[in-house]
């Protein structure tokens, strides 16, 4: 049995320790927006917070999120008020949208340590997301835009 | 005024009452297709689209078109709602069940490909809004007694300004669907358009940014197992035995099955029937392509050249040219097999009953998924329901049936409803990759370096061997031509022929096709000769380009918005391609920064796009900068390769993709036009690896005749 909280709800999932945090939200918690891609931690489609860090939920055993906290993108915000999600719709980044749920968790992350990146900042943080449709020019602009909502916001 | 613009075609329209009540439009999608043009004289009128306005106000399309990114779910509205005087956010769409009467006469069948959703929906989504309105508007005048053009429709009522009477479309609609249809139908003029040519926020974009959107991998049933399939790895290769008891001992593991496929575990979740996947041990029959390997390909291709080809093109006497000819160049160029690597791998749920079964499929085709789930399964077509989700990514991989019936297949087998997911190794490995090509070229040159002859012959896979044999014209894939046999440029004598050579390894349909490699051919050839007649690569093409009108215009405004011609540090390069793919022209400048160590960057790129009509400029600006990553992938990274009969690549870390630190900045400007639309989806792609190459070349003097780039 492990204990961890999901989106602010305590979860006790009786499931193999070793079943990676990507299924666990998955098939067991039914939190779809969090994707597959690759299984190894190349492509950052399942990108969710744990304690507000980015990590990849796809190789993240559930047993080492015990006693954590893990945001996904269904816990940003219910209506899509979530300044980085609101930037996103602002600059209509997403295109098939497959990945665009990682895009946002990691963008939530860069911008939760670095308030105001550069580009070099973002390139930094974001590489490890990929995206086939191409919408990279408008992510950027799109975690400049989250950097102005979320300071006009606080 | 063009109010008589329609007197004289064939209006395609039916009406009715729509079932639950309201006004029904059926409408074709005519206009485009020489062929459904030419059948549409003889056979009665069959709508393929429909349009209804119930009494509750909703406004509802019906079409058979996918959303895989391209905003095809926002285009069709927008034509619909114009012409309606509707508040576009009151249209939905919604996706048409399979069935002959959705077919797309562009492609001639019902799927989403080939940049068409809009160029076949233009005209017939803006009539049948028109056409509606006309009857709404009909339905008021008769109901209040006076003359129609007494009445107006705006934002989704009919006015009449006199007496201060209004009544919404729903209050209409029942009234509307027992007018007769308009004998002629009034289109409006381009400068009252309120939301054609404007950007229009994208419909799915708030699905997109909350996790709601369902993709087919997000499909969820009561009972639902997940299904994980072992294949041969070998190309060709099959089954020979298999040993499940360590994957039955895997818990969460339901089932072990053996199909023609390989062995499929079913299992409580993707990780439990991934866990007993691994624990299979299974013997493999490898077959005549065990011995495959990329090499051994490239010998084949190149022994083929040997021969001549199916002939694509032949304009005048080229051996006489040659013979004549001041100067002659030669070039072999060569394209790798490549992935399409949507984020979304391939996926399909299937509810399989004795006498019907649903699916949900993210599917470019779902005609094809109804035509080969009935065929597997045993059932009539209309005894398949399918149900297609958002795609994660097609371009042009969710055309293919294999995981489909690979899920049938196993359902089968199943007790339960059945999703079969893929792994990334999965689909790297099992894809219908974009063909290999092999391109020997050589052209004359007059005295003062002009072209007078090219000479060009392509060996390459055949796509519609495999995927539609009826279209081969004898051994010539028009598909594996396109994009050099259409050459625009005015050189004399011009011979390109094709040699099919079909070594085993799948191929498909892959964003732009033929034009992708063939561009890159082609393109980077000319330049060639620019260089060759030491002549600016512009200006040599334009000279070239005399009955080439919109092919001119995206040259030069690609140029001059690139600051052609201008200065860059040592080491930068410019270059610069324009092609004609799917109805559109699109020339791309890149500008590149090579380093010491040979590794090339591109920084910025600038595309100049002739599309004709425009529906909505931020989805072609969206579409474009999503090509030029697509494309760029494939001209730096990749290839696909083969070893032993096995694709050797297996994930993102072996086979990568463009990050956010390689995206160039793209720089995208849109030719007014009136003409009718081109396609968007496809047609930024195959310029893009040629004004790379050319651009590498103009930053190092070496010449890029082998994708992927490496100096």
């Amino acid at each position: 049995m492990i204990t961890f909280e999901v989106n602010g709800q305590v979860q006790q999932l009786a499931i193999a320790a070793d079943t990676p945090l990507l299924w666990a939200l998955r098939d067991t918690l039914g939190l779809t927006g969090t994707k597959f891609g690759c299984g190894v931690a190349a492509c950052g489609a399942c990108t969710v917070l744990l304690d507000g860090e980015p990590i990849r939920a796809c190789i993240t055993p559930l047993s080492a999120t015990a006693g954590k906290r893990v945001t996904t993108i269904e816990g940003l915000s219910r209506d899509s008020s979530h300044p980085v999600q609101r930037a996103w719709v602002a600059e209509e980044v997403p295109q098939c949208g497959y990945c665009q749920s990682g895009q946002i968790m990691a963008a939530t992350g860069l911008l939760a340590k670095k308030p105001h990146p550069t580009d070099a900042e973002i390139d930094q943080a974001m590489a490890g997301v990929l995206c086939r449709c191409g919408t990279y020019q408008r992510i950027r602009k799109a975690i400049h835009r989250a950097a102005e909502l979320k300071e006009a916001r606080s | 005024m063009s109010d008589d613009i329609d007197m004289t075609r064939r209006i395609l329209l039916k009406s009715g009452v729509a079932v639950g009540g309201g006004l029904l439009i059926g409408f074709g999608l005519p206009g485009v297709s020489r062929l459904a043009q030419a059948d549409a004289g003889a056979a009665p009128f069959a709508p393929s689209a429909w349009l209804r306005i119930a009494p509750d106000n909703s406004v509802t399309i019906i079409v058979a078109k996918s959303e895989m990114g391209q905003g095809v779910y926002t285009a069709m509205p927008m034509l619909v709602a114009e012409e309606l005087e509707v508040d576009l956010n009151k249209v939905r769409i919604e996706n048409a069940p399979p069935g002959k009467e959705y077919i797309d006469p562009l492609l001639g069948s019902q799927a989403t490909g080939g940049s068409t959703s809009v160029r076949s929906g233009w005209r017939p989504l803006r009539e049948a809004g028109a056409a509606a309105r006309m009857m709404l508007v009909a339905a008021a005048a008769a109901t209040w007694k006076v003359k129609p053009t007494e009445c107006r429709a705006e934002n989704g009522e009919v006015i009449h300004a006199r007496s201060k009477r209004r009544l919404s479309y729903g209050q209409l609609a029942d009234v509307a669907a027992r007018q007769p249809l308009p004998e002629t139908i009034v289109l409006k003029e381009p400068k009252a358009f309120r939301y054609l040519g404007k950007p229009i926020a994208r419909r799915d974009t708030p699905a997109k940014v909350n996790g709601s959107a369902v993709f087919g991998i997000d499909v969820k049933l009561p009972g639902l197992l997940t299904a994980t399939l072992l294949r041969c790895p070998v190309l060709g290769g099959k089954l020979a035995s298999y040993d499940a008891g360590a994957a039955t001992a895997v818990s969460g593991v339901r089932q072990v099955v053996q199909t023609e496929d390989g062995v499929a575990v079913l299992a409580e979740g993707f990780w439990a029937a991934k866990k007993g996947r691994d624990a299979l041990k299974v013997q493999w029959d490898e077959g005549e392509l065990a011995h495959l390997d990329s090499a051994g390909i490239e010998r084949q291709f190149e022994e083929a050249s040997a021969k001549a080809g199916a002939v694509a093109r032949r304009e005048n006497d080229t051996e006489a040219a040659f013979r004549k000819a001041a100067r002659t160049i030669d070039a072999v160029y060569h394209a790798p097999f490549a992935a399409h690597a949507t984020m979304e791998p391939m996926n399909c749920t299937i509810d399989l009953k004795s006498d019907r079964c649903e699916v949900w499929v993210p599917t470019q085709a779902p005609a094809f998924v109804q035509a080969t789930v009935a065929e597997i399964a045993g059932l009539p077509p209309e005894a398949v329901k399918v149900n297609v989700t958002y795609l994660g990514g097609g371009f042009g991989r969710r055309f293919e049936q294999d995981f489909v019936a690979e899920a049938v297949r196993i359902a089968k087998q199943a007790a339960a409803p059945v999703k079969l997911v893929w792994t990334r190794e999965d689909d790297l490995q099992h894809d219908f990759y974009r063909p290999a090509a092999y391109n020997k070229l050589s052209a004359a040159l007059d005295s003062k370096g002009q072209p007078v002859a090219w000479r060009q012959r392509i060996v390459s896979p055949s796509i519609f061997k495999r995927a539609m044999p009826q279209s081969l014209e004898g051994d010539l894939d028009a598909s594996s031509v396109e994009g050099s046999a259409n050459l625009p440029y005015a050189i004399p004598n011009i011979l390109i022929d094709y040699v099919m050579l079909n070594p085993g390894v799948p191929v498909g349909f892959w964003r732009s096709v033929g034009n992708s490699q063939n561009g890159f051919v082609s393109e980077s050839f000319i330049d060639e000769l620019a260089a060759a007649a030491k002549q600016d690569p512009v200006q040599f093409r334009l000279k070239l380009l005399d009955k080439h009108p919109r092919h001119r215009a995206v040259l030069k405004l690609a140029a001059e918005k690139a600051g052609w011609g201008g200065k860059l540090p040592a080491g930068e390069g410019r270059g610069i391609a324009a092609l004609e793919s799917f109805g559109s022209f699109v020339a791309e400048v890149a500008e590149v920064a090579v380093s010491q160590d040979g590794e090339v960057a591109v920084k910025r790129v600038v595309c100049a796009i002739d599309c004709g009509s425009i529906v909505n400029p931020d989805t072609i600006r969206a579409q474009i900068e999503s090509a030029v990553a697509f494309a760029l992938t494939a001209t730096l990274k990749g290839p696909i390769t083969v070893k032993n009969g096995r694709i050797e690549q297996s994930n993102f870390y072996d086979y990568p993709l463009l990050r956010i630190d390689e995206m160039p900045k793209v720089e995208v400007y849109i030719l007014p036009s009136q003409a009718a639309p081109g396609g968007v989806g496809e047609p930024g792609v195959p310029p893009l690896a040629p004004a790379v190459a050319n651009a590498v070349f103009a930053a190092t003097g070496k010449r890029v005749r082998r994708l992927p780039i490496a100096l």
